[in-house]
Order: structure tokens, then C-alpha cells, then sequence
């Protein structure tokens, strides 16, 4: 029996992306897409790459969007270098994600879009369908939209409104083609439209099937099977890595006791963390959208003041905005959770890309010595623990905390093996108690922190304020030797988290030619180029840290084992600058700003480079 | 998960206070003969006599001299920065409701670094109440014009006039939606601490302008409404239910077409004309028009403007967060393990 399970691949992993104008529905395929992979059992990463505007004109250039998935076999660590399939669903799409296709592979164009002015919209003087200009490539055309249409009929849509479904026939379509269950999307079809417009819902699924089927007929090379990925055994979902962040910050609440308030203002690529965290009031979490930037941190140190997790997030120019408060959160020795999803910059930049150049402003970026602690997360999935742990620092040690993710993280997603809420790492909150006879800025002689008393304590009034404290009673003193003494213990107790952090591990050789150091979401690319060059011969290392600010005690040890050290960031060069200050060592940076996550090809090629070098 | 016990609000019997218990041992630093001085005495005065307890008042301040109070008042205290005070205030009051929280802020603090803050204050309502310290200069930072200060008032920053239109806190807070607006100045203790209990009393935002006299940049901004010997004829002194009379009650203010006119009793009409003070009137248009006239066309209003019932934000809130409880536990566990999940067996 020739079937088509008979002349099936396996392959290991796979690259697609999906692209086509705002409101085609890219990124609900692509979500889609993704969790029907993560039910198939393969790792996978994703990256959305969409535009700022919301929906720029039909058809053009700037108006296409894009969703990018790997899913494999094995581990992976990135949403791929180059696409082995690309679903285009207008000249616009092809032409600006082109380039995003490995040279052979697979283009499926929806060519009912390829008329006149669409073309002519992309800046097509020729239709590439009909010239040479593809021909390095496979090509499909399938009028999608007509067979959409077809699919619908007898359903009494307008042919317009059935149109708005051809996004799940692409789906369907490559649902067959890689042999995904599409039983998860069928029910998000139902849940999505079923009670409010049924007929919509009818369309979606007819039009999902219509998809499945054609691949089945017209054999589009369809049949490839990615079989699932060994991964270690528990419960998993799919996670983004903004829903991480507020699940994160929910888990600290429980674990500490202490209600969440955040205060914030909505700014791409930061709000969905107050959208999600307005959902769980349940929790106690009181989110507050504030007038302004400044207005979102001030309320959130009025929280913590009053004996409350204050938290605040922004992406970089609401960061900058916050400056002066978080000199003021330093100060007055209060906790603050202060989380930046970074995107591109400077001023507006790119609001929907992803970029990693606020590192500077978050360990230096305010007036006076005002040293905050740093912590990234590495991965969609890692946003959950790593922001944990900045809650954690932040009460331990009663000091403001920086939270960095960026937007690649917070749109990106993996799948995410649901930690026991027990397991997590205690936080102990000590409030001064009635009766305790305490100095505002007494402090614990292992962290330095001071305690914290909350408003409403008898006994225990005081004043607290941005103007210098006299050591332990936090009058106001303008006293030099004090000064400078109050200087040092702030920054002693933010040096002194260095003993939080676990020793730091090498991915890869012990010693040898390079080590790689990473922080933030370049983990993926680098853990694969580091892979890739041990493939190739180099004796080679992966550090990626997580702690920025204060850096590892045994950093400069490890990485003086290799012969050369390689700091690959999405920025000018700012870690691989902190390292050279701080250990004169020879950090060599590995610089791109692209707005897009490092492809491993190019870095593994800097690593090899690096290792040849004397 | 359970709230940390918030504090405040107790039940016990109130300690009793005497205006000592919360003065502070810090020294005060505000320039002698500074009107600051007669607001912190009254201030203390009247708090000796709230049956609240000390430790459940909160005062937050912004920067500026006025700012300084919180260090001289013998509660908890926070001295913010520059205009935010408002901002710090909201963030406190909402994780604290049995807290009393009292802002303290000046023309420059509250109206121009952080004239956004306060207006959202005030069309949120929390239950705050806000003592706006107005002397027309900016005194902290030596003597430059104000966002309160006259049409070419020559200063530091302004040596051929200032040519920034000035603005009315009152029309401002009532512009904001402010709940409770009124007014009054520095060294009248008793009228003073008369509207502060009436703002203590209101559950929403109130907001205060004090007239307050900085003797060394801008001495004397307000002698013509404030001094003994004029200050009946250049003071409204509203009281709800009262008729607008002033100048030994030889004059008084009617509203013809919605305009407030100053008559003279006998002259151009009698007390029938002269309108009566409502303080809780639905309709803003009068609390309006008066937050817009003083001396020397009209007499300057001195009370409480208006005020109105509205719920306060925090109870808004808090009334969300009981109705979220009580449909959903708060369970982490389920939280995490939301959306999709799949189990992956041992190899």
C-alpha cells in the first residue's frame, strides 16, 4: 500500500514562518501552530516579529508581519536561522521575508494575492511568481483565498468576511504537512466564536480542514514527521515569556505574603505583563495603570512603604523616566521590583524589536553612587524563576532590583515544565513587630539591610526621605564623614548579594580556547554556537549569567581558564565593557543591533575566528 | 494567600494626645518669620485632637520648603521627591486604607513638577487629604516665579516680569473632579484647622490651598487679603447654608446670569439678592466661578468651596479584589498549571 505514511521523513528539526500583512492572522496562526508542536511532544522555540503600527496600510511593506518557529527532536535553543518553509500570504510578505529562507527551501505563496496593485504595492515590477528570480527555491502557489471562499460556501457569510479566514487554511495546511493534531485549535475555534458567532466558527473550522485536505491532494511534499523531543519527564505548557514574568511575580506574592502592587503605564513591549496581572485581583495583586511612568514607580514605593511587594514595569524609555525614583527607592532602603522588557532604542527606537542595550542604564543609569542589583532571564520560560528571584532579593536585602527581559523573550515561547510551587526558594519577611525597639536604618550585620516597619506600627514612627540619613536613626545629616560612610554601606549591601549567586557553571569544556559569556535571551543562540564550535574542534564554554549586578565572585577565575573570552550581546558592547573594567580582561565583544536574536551560524563563525586567533 | 495583618485602625482606647506628642526632636530648619511655622503648629494642635492614633497618620511630601513637614510631625513620615508626593501617596493609601494619609505640597511641587500627579489624584478620589502650601515663589530653590505667581512679577528667573499666565489651585482641583475644595491661610489657626478636621472628616480626596506668606523671596503676597485691618472687606468667608456676605456684612456676592457679582447692601440690592453658600451643591458652576475671582475685583473666597460625595478609589478597588476572591481561590498551583498542559513519562 503506497501511502503517504509510507514515503514519510523524519526529520530533526524544522524551521517555518509564517508572513503575511497585519491583518492576516500571522500570529494567531503562528500561535496556534505552536501549541499544537508543543502537543506533539517537540521542543520548539518561536520569535513574533510583527510591526509597531497597528495595522499599517493592506499590502505594504511595513504592514507585513511574521511568526517564526523551530520545533525538533532534540533540544533546541532558537527559533531557527533561516526558515525551511515560508507561508507568504502577499507580495509584501515575500518580499521582505525572503531572506529569511534557506536557499532550496519551500515557499508556499498564496497567489490569489498577487495581483497588479499588490505587486505593485510591494515594489514588484514583475510578478516573481512568473520571472526566474525564485527558482533557487521550491515553489507552491495555491490560491488560498479562493479556496477559501469555496470552502465556505454554503454558508451564508459575505465572501469578505469568509476571506478573514484564510490564516486557518495556511494552518491547516501545515498542519498536514508536518503532521501536527489539530484538535487544540479546533477548540480554541469553538471557544474563540462559537457563542457569539457561530457561523464564523463553522467558516474557521471548514476552512482548517479545507487546508489539511488540499495538502493531502496536492502533495506538497507533505508528510514530514518531526518525532517528539526527549525531554526530562513532569507536567509542561507553553509558556511567553511576559506570562512567565507574571506568574513570577504572583509566585513571590504567595511565597512572601505580601500583596503585589504594580504600578505601571502601558508601553510595547511591557503592557501585557499588566494585562495578565490585572486578571489575578483574586490574588490580592492590586494593579494600578498610573497616569505616567514616574507616577507608576512613585506608587509603587509608596506600596512597599507601606508594607506592600511594590513592582514596576516598563521597556527602556519608561525606564529612563523612573530614573530619579529609583534613587529615591535606593535610598530609602525599600523593596522594588523594577522590571525593563527591553526593545530596540535609543528614544523610541524599535518598540516591537528586541535588543539588550540597557544593561548601562540599569547598573549605572542614575545620579550619585546608586548601585541596583541586576537580574536577567535567559528564556521565555526562565522569566518565571529569575524574576522570582529578583522579588526575593529585593525584600531580602531591601533594596530596588532590576528585572531584565526583552521583547524577544516576552513574545517569544517554549515549553515550560510547571515548577512545584514548593520547591521555590523561600522569602522571609520580617516586619518590625510591636514593642521591638528598632533605628529606622539599623541593619542586619550579613546583608546590611534595614529592617522594614511598616506605617500603623505604634511605637515605631518615623521619617524616611531621598535627603542623606545619618547612619541608624535615618535623620537627615549633612555631615561629610557621614556621607561618605552611608555611601559605602549602600553599596556594600548591593556587593554583598554576591553571596545569593551559585557558583558559575561552564556549558561545554572546563578550559580551553573561548568562553562565551552571555546574559539575557542570546542563552539560546549561544548555548547552540558553543555546540556547534565543539562540533568543529574548538575547546570552547558557555557562562551565561543571570546575576549582572553584582557580578559572581568566581567570574574572573573561570573565565581566566580560557584563552580568550567572547561576549556576544545585541548591543555596542556593554557587558564585554564591565567585564574589561572590572577584571582587565581582554572581552572581546560580538556586536549586532538588528533588532533580531543572533543567528548561530554567524556566532559559531565568531567563535571559530576567535579560536584561531594567538 | 492571606495579607500581612495591616496595621492601623485599631480599637483599642485613643491615647491622649497633647500637641508635644507629635512634635518631632528634629530642628526646624524653615527661614524665621516663615508662615510654614503657624501651619505646623496648627497642624500638630489639631492632630493632638483627631481621634486617630499617631502611628496611623502618614505623612508624604514632595520637595520644596513645605515639603519639609513631615520631618517636624512626630508620625510616620516620607519626603519624596519632586512633585511625586501625590503619586507615593496613592501607592500607600492602596495598600493601607486605615491609614491617614496627608500630602503636603506647594505651588511649585503640586503645580508645575507635578501638577499631572495631582490632578489624578484627585479625579481618583482616594481618600486623602492634601495641603497645597501657596506663597506664590518658589522659596527652596531661591526665589523664582511660580505657576501661582502675578503677570509681571519680576524675580530671579524673570528680571523683566514673567509673562506665565498664572493659575488657580481652586479651579484646577475642581477641574480635576476634585471631591472636597477649600481654602484658607496661614496664620488664621482657628479657620485653618476648622477646614483641615472638615477634610479629615470627607471620605474622598480634599484639597486645601494655603495662602502662606514667604518672608524673604515674596513677603507679603497676600497682606491685602490676610491683614487685620482689610482683611474683612478682601475675605469671603464661606460657610454652607450662609449668605455670601463680607465687609461687616455691608456688601455681598449675587450670581446674576451665572456671574458672581459684588453689591453693595442698600445700594445695588438687599441681603435678599446676596446669594446663600452651598457647599454640597451638585452643580459646580458656582464652586467654579468662585475659585476664579479675587482681590481686588472681588473679595477672596476663603473655605470650604464644595464638596462632594464620591467613592474612593481604593475602596473601588478593594471591593474588586473581595468580588475576585470570592469567585476564585487563590490557588497557585492551579495558576501555574493553567492553559495546556502535557504530561511527559519517564523514558
Amino acid at each position: 500500500m503506497t501511502t503517504a505514511a509510507h514515503i514519510r521523513r523524519e526529520l530533526d528539526a524544522v524551521t517555518i514562518r509564517f508572513a503575511g500583512d497585519s491583518g492576516d492572522g500571522m500570529q494567531l496562526a503562528g500561535e496556534q501552530f505552536t501549541s499544537a508542536t508543543a502537543v506533539a511532544g517537540n521542543d520548539l522555540a518561536t520569535l513574533p516579529d510583527f510591526p509597531a503600527e497597528i495595522r499599517a496600510p493592506a499590502g505594504s511593506l511595513p504592514g507585513v508581519s511574521a511568526f517564526q518557529i523551530q520545533f525538533a527532536s532534540t533540544d533546541i535553543f532558537t527559533p531557527g536561522d533561516e526558515a525551511d518553509v515560508l507561508v507568504c500570504m502577499n507580495p509584501a510578505a515575500l518580499k521582505t521575508n525572503l531572506n529569511t529562507v534557506r536557499r532550496g527551501g519551500t515557499i508556499i505563496v498564496n497567489s490569489d494575492a498577487f495581483t497588479e496593485t499588490n505587486l505593485k504595492k510591494a515594489g514588484y515590477a514583475v510578478s516573481p511568481l512568473d520571472d526566474e528570480s525564485l527558482k533557487e527555491y521550491a515553489i507552491h502557489k495555491v490560491p488560498i483565498e479562493t479556496l477559501t471562499i469555496e470552502a465556505t460556501k454554503g454558508l451564508e457569510i459575505p465572501s469578505r468576511t469568509a476571506k478573514t479566514c484564510k490564516n486557518f487554511f495556511a494552518l491547516g495546511l501545515m498542519y498536514h504537512m508536518y503532521q501536527r493534531p489539530m484538535e487544540e485549535t479546533l477548540a480554541f475555534i469553538d471557544a474563540k466564536f462559537l457563542a457569539k458567532t457561530p457561523l464564523i466558527a463553522e467558516a474557521n473550522k471548514r476552512v482548517l480542514n479545507a487546508g489539511w485536505n488540499f495538502g493531502d491532494t496536492a502533495e506538497l511534499g507533505s508528510g514530514f514527521v518531526v518525532p517528539p523531543a526527549r525531554i526530562s519527564p513532569g507536567t509542561y505548557r507553553n509558556i511567553r515569556g511576559n506570562d512567565a514574568l507574571a506568574l513570577g511575580i504572583v509566585a513571590a506574592s504567595v511565597r512572601s505574603g505580601l500583596p503585589v502592587f504594580l504600578g505601571a503605564y502601558p508601553i510595547t513591549p511591557a503592557s501585557d505583563v499588566l494585562h495578565v496581572l490585572s486578571q489575578y485581583k483574586h490574588f490580592g495583586v492590586r494593579t494600578f495603570q498610573a497616569e505616567d511612568e514616574i507616577a507608576g514607580v512613585c506608587a509603587a514605593i509608596g506600596a512597599s512603604f507601606g508594607g506592600g511587594l511594590g513592582v514596576t514595569i516598563s521597556s527602556g524609555p519608561g525606564i529612563a523616566l523612573k530614573t530619579e525614583a529609583l534613587g529615591l527607592a535606593h535610598m530609602t532602603e525599600l523593596p522594588l521590583l523594577v522590571c525593563n522588557v527591553q526593545r530596540g532604542g535609543p528614544s523610541t527606537g524599535l518598540p516591537t524589536k528586541t535588543e539588550q542595550a540597557d544593561l548601562f542604564q540599569a547598573i549605572f543609569g542614575r545620579n550619585g553612587e546608586c548601585p541596583i542589583p541586576v537580574i536577567a532571564a535567559a528564556t521565555p520560560a526562565d522569566a518565571f524563576e529569575s524574576v522570582y528571584e529578583a522579588a526575593r532579593i529585593a525584600i531580602k536585602y531591601m533594596t530596588p532590583v532590576f528585572f531584565l527581559s526583552d521583547g524577544y523573550i516576552a513574545n517569544g515561547s517554549e515549553p515550560w515544565k510547571i515548577p512545584d510551587p514548593d520547591s521555590l526558594p523561600p522569602i522571609d519577611v520580617n516586619f518590625v513587630k510591636t514593642g521591638e525597639t528598632v533605628q529606622p536604618y539599623e541593619r542586619d550585620p550579613v546583608t546590611l539591610a534595614r529592617r522594614w516597619v511598616k506605617p500603623g506600627t505604634p511605637g515605631l514612627e518615623h521619617r524616611i526621605g531621598g535627603l542623606e540619613k545619618a547612619d541608624k536613626t535615618g535623620n537627615i545629616s549633612y555631615d561629610p564623614d557621614n556621607h561618605d560612610k552611608m555611601t559605602r554601606i549602600r553599596a556594600e549591601k548591593v556587593a554583598r548579594i554576591a553571596q545569593e549567586i551559585p557558583p558559575t557553571e561552564t556549558a561545554g569544556d572546563p578550559d580551553g580556547d573561548v568562553v562565551v559569556v552571555g546574559w539575557g535571551s542570546t542563552y539560546g543562540s549561544i548555548e547552540a554556537a558553543v555546540r556547534a564550535a565543539r562540533l568543529r574542534g574548538v575547546r570552547a564554554a558557555h557562562v551565561h549569567l543571570r546575576y549582572l549586578n553584582p557580578l559572581p565572585s568566581d567570574l574572573e577565575s573561570v573565565l581566566r581558564r580560557f584563552r580568550k573570552v567572547l561576549v556576544p550581546e545585541i548591543n555596542l558592547g556593554q557587558l564585554s565593557f564591565i567585564l574589561r573594567g572590572k577584571y582587565l580582561i581582554d572581552a572581546r565583544g560580538f556586536n549586532q543591533v538588528r533588532g533580531q536574536p543572533f543567528k548561530v551560524a554567524a556566532l559559531t563563525q565568531a567563535i571559530m575566528n576567535l579560536s584561531e586567533e594567538t | 494567600m492571606s495579607d500581612h495583618d495591616l496595621p492601623g485602625g485599631h480599637d483599642e482606647p485613643l491615647p491622649k494626645y497633647t500637641k508635644d506628642d507629635f512634635t518631632t526632636d528634629q530642628d526646624v530648619r524653615w527661614c524665621p518669620g516663615c508662615g510654614d511655622y503657624a501651619v505646623l503648629a496648627t497642624v500638630q494642635k489639631l492632630m493632638a485632637e483627631l481621634p486617630v492614633r499617631r502611628e496611623d497618620h502618614v505623612f508624604v511630601s514632595g520637595i520644596g520648603c513645605s515639603s519639609r513637614f513631615p520631618y517636624y510631625m512626630n508620625t510616620y513620615g516620607f519626603h519624596t521627591i519632586h512633585g511625586r508626593a501625590t503619586a507615593v501617596a496613592s501607592g500607600l493609601k492602596i495598600t493601607n486604607p486605615n491609614l491617614h494619609v496627608w500630602i503636603v505640597t506647594g505651588d511649585g511641587d503640586g503645580l508645575s513638577i507635578g501638577g499631572n500627579h495631582l490632578m489624578h489624584l484627585l479625579r481618583r478620589n482616594f481618600d486623602v487629604t492634601v495641603l497645597l502650601f501657596n506663597n506664590r515663589i518658589y522659596g527652596l530653590t531661591k526665589g523664582q516665579y511660580s505657576p501661582t505667581s502675578e503677570l509681571g512679577k519680576r524675580t530671579k528667573s524673570t528680571p523683566m516680569g514673567s509673562i506665565d499666565y498664572p493659575l488657580s489651585p481652586l479651579a484646577v482641583a475642581l477641574g480635576s473632579g476634585a471631591s472636597f475644595v477649600g481654602r484658607s491661610y496661614d496664620v488664621d489657626g482657628k479657620h485653618l484647622s476648622g477646614l483641615i478636621r472638615q477634610a479629615w472628616e470627607h471620605k474622598g480626596t480634599s484639597f486645601i490651598e494655603i495662602y502662606q506668606n514667604c518672608n524673604i523671596f515674596n513677603d507679603g503676597a497676600f497682606t491685602s487679603v490676610t491683614e487685620k485691618a482689610s482683611k474683612d472687606a478682601a475675605q469671603l468667608r464661606l460657610e454652607h447654608g450662609k449668605k455670601m456676605l463680607f465687609d461687616g456684612g455691608r456688601k455681598g456676592i449675587a450670581f446674576q446670569e451665572g456671574r458672581p457679582v459684588v453689591i453693595t447692601l442698600g445700594v445695588d440690592g438687599t441681603e435678599e439678592d446676596v446669594a446663600t453658600h452651598d457647599a454640597f451643591d451638585a452643580d459646580i458652576s458656582r464652586a467654579f466661578a468662585l475659585a476664579n475671582v479675587q482681590v481686588p475685583e472681588y473679595p477672596t473666597p476663603m473655605g470650604l468651596l464644595r464638596a462632594v460625595s464620591r467613592p474612593t478609589y481604593e475602596s473601588l478597588l478593594h471591593a474588586q479584589i473581595d468580588e475576585a476572591q470570592k469567585k476564585k481561590k487563590a490557588d497557585l498551583h492551579a495558576l501555574l498549571h493553567g492553559g495546556y498542559t502535557w504530561k511527559v513519562e519517564d523514558h
